[in-house]
């Protein structure tokens, strides 16, 4: 007797999450859900690229799923991943934490049938149907260089302060610029790229990193900052020093970030593309991917809403991607409306 | 009478003698920066070298205390996130709030936090390892909800408050005048205050403190009130001197603070620390950061080299430490 009451009780035990776990999974009232997972929380560009996200699915009439880790892990984004499988979500689409390690928690979902896509920062080409980027990388990089052309009137020394050595889309924007240079190696001639520092995306690394460049290049005309903590902290200190209109700050940048720097004339003018519109435009291919109306091959066609007709290109990392538009120019006439937007 | 020399030879205790130790190193560090790169020594460089250091080296003496009592405050890099959050905010609804003001809100609110660590510590009789890595997550996740994921950014604040940390008095930025204030108090109190020796003496024996009389409980407290005050103080600091607060500011930074007091001889098992020993951990560290930018290594071996040159430091400690037990200990044969 106390021997089935024991196994009864250890039934209940094994049953029990398994019930609630498929309670959760058949809460399916027919309405789709698409999730989106991104970097880690309380990160204002995340947060516009999720609310695009919300927005575009929302528009279609469909549950719009969006999360984050607290940390910008790997291990916890795998953890949200391994719980939207268990909710039967019908697409998850994901700024990625790491490019490889994903790779066995995303392949689970495509095999539970859930469409894997990854946005802004890409997963490896096997654990996804296709990428959506923000902005073609040589465009990037090209207008990166081309910018600080401009500013250095031609001639000059100029330096990059980057996020992490390790990070694959600032190492693909360096690439391509270093390409540009290459490349037109005669207008070129004068324009020396003379460090590529990193600042780790911290406040107090980027601001160290951009006081080295200034006293080990005293010439140096322009620094290229292709992310927002990099950019802001250069202006900063460019601008505490008196440095304004001696060297010049670009790059890529949070326009509120970026506001005062632009507006005091440390950063001349700076790029970025809209958040949002990376959101709205992964929801439309999340939607479309989950139907089977996109399989991730190179050459076929979607619309996106309000944003219109996209392709779907071959990306240098060997899978497909597809490609937002050219990055946008903020200068002191424009950054006024932008600055309270993102 | 073979004793009185071998007596007379120790002209130096044997922390003085770390200290040293510590300063030889610093200064060979600083040579070797200076042959690879000669503008280390020049007057802008040795400037941004303290202004950028000034904050780890206010946290570094709060940290002391904690360590002192045999405690630990993991919390401090959170309490930073959150009062820089808050009086960032303050600070952008309100543009006319004057400086003093903002910094006192801060000192404030890192206070309370500091109070409830040392309510855990020293009245519940929490671990202290514990008690403060369960502040920092509440705090951080604190940090998230009062800013609803925003970032505060340099134009939504006032240029005064900003000028708290680009200002200068006599011609010294003031982040280096509040380290160096914050710096003499110290010294003061730990050399020359009745709760100042107190603190040590419950760090070094708690049992004998207690015997004795001493108000054990609220002197742990005490330290970490004054640690949660300065983490206050150094939040508003960071977001004047970035001119922008976000939720994740100063993640992890309470390791650097650690490193620093530890670097400086501060003992993790309580009772030992001295504001001389904690300024030359303080400059070591700020001189690894200043100076790594100029010597152009790669960013791979970066973190390395500033791993050695701690784990050398430390190793320096070590060995000068056993070498002058050994030398009492031979003394004692004879």
């Amino acid at each position: 007797m106390k021997k089935t009451t024991f196994l009864l009780i250890i039934l209940a035990m094994v049953l029990l999450p398994a019930t609630m776990a498929f309670a959760a999974g058949t809460k399916d009232d027919g309405v789709e859900r698409h999730a989106f997972i991104f970097k880690n929380t309380g990160n204002p560009y995340g947060d516009k690229q999720m609310q695009g996200f919300a927005d575009g699915i929302e528009e279609m009439g469909f549950e719009a799923i969006t999360r984050a880790p607290d940390q910008p892990t790997a291990e916890a984004q795998i953890q949200i991943i391994e719980q939207l499988i268990a909710q039967k979500v019908d697409s998850i689409s994901i700024t990625g934490n790491d490019f490889d390690a994903l790779q066995p928690a995303l392949r689970k979902a495509m095999d539970a049938g859930i469409a894997i896509l990854s946005a802004d920062s890409a997963v490896n080409p096997e654990s996804r149907i296709t990428h959506i980027n923000q902005a073609d990388s040589e465009m990037i990089g090209r207008t990166l260089i081309q910018a600080a052309y401009d500013m250095a009137e031609g001639a000059g020394e100029i330096a990059v302060l980057s996020a992490t050595s390790q990070a694959s889309n600032q190492n693909l924007w360096i690439e391509w610029m270093k390409k540009e240079l290459d490349e037109n190696s005669g207008k070129y001639a004068n324009l020396k790229l003379v460090r590529i520092a990193y600042g780790d995306d911290l406040r107090d690394k980027s601001v160290s990193e951009t006081e080295g460049l200034l006293q080990s290049f005293p010439n140096l005309e322009v620094i290229i900052a292709p992310t927002t903590v990099g950019i802001a902290a250069a202006g900063r200190v460019i601008t505490d020093r008196g440095l304004i209109g001696q060297i010049d700050v670009t790059g890529l940048g949070l326009p509120s970030e970026m506001a005062e720097y632009i507006e005091n004339g440390s950063c001349p003018y700076m790029f970025l593309w809209n958040p949002i519109d990376v959101g709205y435009l992964t929801a439309y291919a999340a939607v479309a991917a989950s139907r089977g109306e996109l399989t991730g091959a190179a050459g076929e066609f979607f619309s996106a809403g309000r944003l219109g007709e996209f392709s779907v290109v071959k990306a240098s990392d060997g899978g497909t991607e597809v490609l937002l538009g050219a990055p946008f120019k903020f200068e002191p006439s424009n950054i006024g409306e932008w600055k309270s937007v993102y | 009478m073979p004793e009185k020399p071998l007596n007379q030879r120790k002209f130096l205790q044997p922390e003085q003698l770390r200290e040293l130790g510590l300063l030889l190193f610093i200064l060979a560090i600083g040579l070797a920066v200076q042959l690879r790169n000669p503008v280390f020594l020049s007057i802008s460089n040795i400037t941004s070298l303290f202004t950028n250091t000034a904050i780890l080296g206010i946290l570094a003496v709060g940290m002391m205390l904690v360590l002192v009592t045999r405690g630990i405050d993991l919390s401090i890099g959170a309490i930073i996130a959150f009062t820089g959050m808050v009086t960032a905010l303050t600070v952008a609804r309100f543009p006319g709030l004057p400086p003093f003001v903002a910094i006192l809100e801060g000192i404030i609110i890192g206070m309370v936090f500091g109070a409830l660590s040392g309510i855990l510590v020293a009245r519940l009789d929490v671990l202290p390892i514990i008690a403060t890595l369960g502040m920092m997550n509440v705090v951080r996740g604190l940090t998230y909800v009062v800013s609803g994921g925003q970032w505060v950014s340099s134009y939504q604040m006032s240029d005064g408050f900003k000028a708290i940390a680009t200002g200068k008095l006599f011609g010294i930025n003031n982040l280096i005048v509040i380290a160096i204030v914050v710096y003499i108090v110290a010294a003061y109190y730990i050399r020359h205050t009745r709760v100042g020796r107190r603190i040590y003496a419950v760090g070094s024996n708690p049992e004998a403190a207690e015997i004795s009389g001493l108000p054990r409980r609220r002197l742990i407290f005490l330290a970490y009130l004054i640690m949660g005050g300065l983490s206050g103080l150094a939040g508003v600091l960071w977001v004047a001197k970035f001119a922008s607060a976000q939720g994740n500011t100063a993640i992890g930074y309470e390791l650097n603070v650690i490193a620093a007091c530890i670097l400086g001889g501060v003992s993790i098992s309580g009772g030992v620390g001295r504001i001389f020993g904690l300024i030359l951990g303080t400059v070591l560290l700020g001189i690894l950061n200043n100076a790594l930018p100029l010597i152009n290594v790669s960013p791979f071996w970066q973190m390395g080299i500033q791993g050695l040159v701690i784990l050398a430091a430390v190793i320096t400690n070590v060995l000068v430490r056993r070498n002058t037990e050994r030398d009492a200990l031979r003394r004692r044969a004879i």
